[in-house]
């Protein structure tokens, strides 16, 4: 009989997964994309002392910032996090360490990690602050930095339907970090918005393959907040 | 007279050619979607993970999972795509957009730019400026001349580096300059003005030397 990957909800999801001074990344582009039912119970759970991989921080009462307002943070792994003042303070006191990625080079950094690579040359960051205290190499004429391959202990990712092996589909622009966050963890858990039995979903249209996939937990609601909401009017 | 934010974000979109894989950063650079020319096709790129951005949506027709770079709702059009981060800047890295126009803090004659961070300030991050700016085929800056009446053309950034020698046209509000000679100093050369601005006006203002492009009529 094939293994039960599905959860009843996020909490009995993240059972057993969670222990302080872990590292977890979290997927999501701004508020879009972002695994928030997954976060809360991260948050409800009270571990502690995390290092956070994601390419932005949440706002202070949504997403990653619900964890930042409970200091379960201690550091954060990202390339923007200019939408959040929670953020801002605890930096500026010294209580959180934040370590800046430009966003291309954080999001191959991830897939490599997934991928079995344990470093990589960009020419992103050649001769800026970035670049300092690591390996620079010129090829073809051209400086390079070299990156290194990014896992964690966790993967907390959103996609918008799995079927019950695991296969996953994005929706739109909510895909951003999610699958190369989904290959990159020991332990990888999806809230999804529909769930459908295996076989359900046409094999050429999944984007995350199941293996990735270790639990999965189905949504009634998912709030999706606009950040920015920018709109024509009607005449 | 100097030209508006408008008027320079027309100015941009003449760099645009037909066929073009764009990305418009935030700010003033967004408004040269609103100019491009008839007859010009262009395919705008966001880098959170879409190829092909429509306009702004319809009130009442938003969709949380259809936003652009900043964070703002957008629409597909039929010729969008959707990918992830890394597929993202695997196609900026790589060198396949055509075209990247940008905000600046500063820039220097050799084509230096930073617009990241001010020492002192809180640091927001880089976001994506970093990679667009290592991996796009041309970068184009669009940018007040000046900051506070201080000039933001400079011979040497004093703020860290988005990307050294990176820039190959720098567009403000005075005129145009093109950097020739990235990674090298005295390559600047003034190849357009704003009506009605004089040289004198573009030295007071512009730190780094330049010259001016043959055929370019200005008064002195």
């Amino acid at each position: 009989m094939a293994v039960n990957k599905i959860y009843p909800d996020a909490k009995t999801a993240l059972a057993g997964l969670l222990r302080d001074g872990m590292t977890i990344m979290s997927g999501g582009f701004g508020l879009c994309g972002i695994p928030g039912a997954l976060i809360e119970a991260i948050r409800d759970s009270g571990v502690t002392n995390l290092t956070i991989i994601s390419n932005n921080a949440g706002v202070d009462d949504c997403g990653l910032g619900l964890l930042l307002v409970t200091r379960q943070v201690r550091k954060m792994i990202s390339s923007y996090v200019g939408e959040n003042a929670t953020f801002a303070r605890q930096f500026l006191a010294g209580e959180l360490e934040i370590e800046f990625n430009p966003q291309g080079t954080l999001a191959e950094r991830i897939r490599a990690g997934g991928a079995g690579i344990p470093a990589f040359f960009t020419a992103t960051g050649a001769g800026t602050q970035i670049a300092e205290g690591k390996v620079q190499q010129e090829f073809d004429g051209r400086l390079y930095v070299q990156e290194r391959g990014l896992t964690a202990d966790l993967a907390v990712i959103h996609a918008w339907k799995a079927d019950t092996e695991g296969n996953l589909v994005y929706r739109k622009t909510a895909r951003n970090f999610n699958p190369m966050m989904a290959t990159a963890a020991k332990n990888v858990v999806v809230q999804v918005e529909h769930l459908v039995e295996s076989g359900d979903i046409d094999p050429d249209h999944i984007i995350t393959p199941g293996i990735y996939v270790n639990r999965i937990v189905k949504l009634d609601t998912v709030e999706k907040r606009i950040e920015q909401r920018t709109v024509r009017k009607h005449a | 007279m100097a030209w508006t934010r408008d008027q320079m974000a027309a100015r941009a979109a003449q760099e645009l050619q037909d066929g073009f894989y764009v990305n418009l950063g935030i700010g003033i650079p967004t408004l040269v979607a609103n100019h491009i020319p008839a007859g010009i096709s262009v395919q705008l790129q966001s880098e959170n993970g879409m190829l092909g951005m429509g306009e702004f949506p319809w009130e009442g027709e938003e969709d949380a999972d259809v936003i652009n770079a900043g964070k703002q709702t957008v629409t597909e059009i039929p010729t969008t795509s959707y990918f992830d981060s890394a597929a993202s800047f695997a196609m900026v890295r790589g060198g396949h957009i055509d075209m990247s126009i940008l905000g600046a803090l500063q820039v220097a004659e050799n084509g230096d730019l930073a617009n990241w961070m001010i020492p002192g300030k809180m640091v927001k991050g880089m976001g994506g400026a970093m990679d667009l700016v290592a991996g796009v085929r041309r970068v184009v800056l669009l940018m007040e001349h000046t900051a506070g009446g201080k000039p933001k053309i400079l011979k040497r950034c004093t703020l860290p580096l988005t990307g050294a020698g990176v820039v190959d046209l720098i567009i403000t509000d005075l005129g145009v300059f093109q950097v020739t000679a990235k990674g090298h100093d005295d390559g600047l050369v003034l190849i357009d003005i704003a009506p009605d601005v004089t040289l004198a006006e573009i030295h007071a203002r512009t730190e780094a030397p330049f010259t001016v492009a043959a055929g370019l009529t200005v008064a002195a």
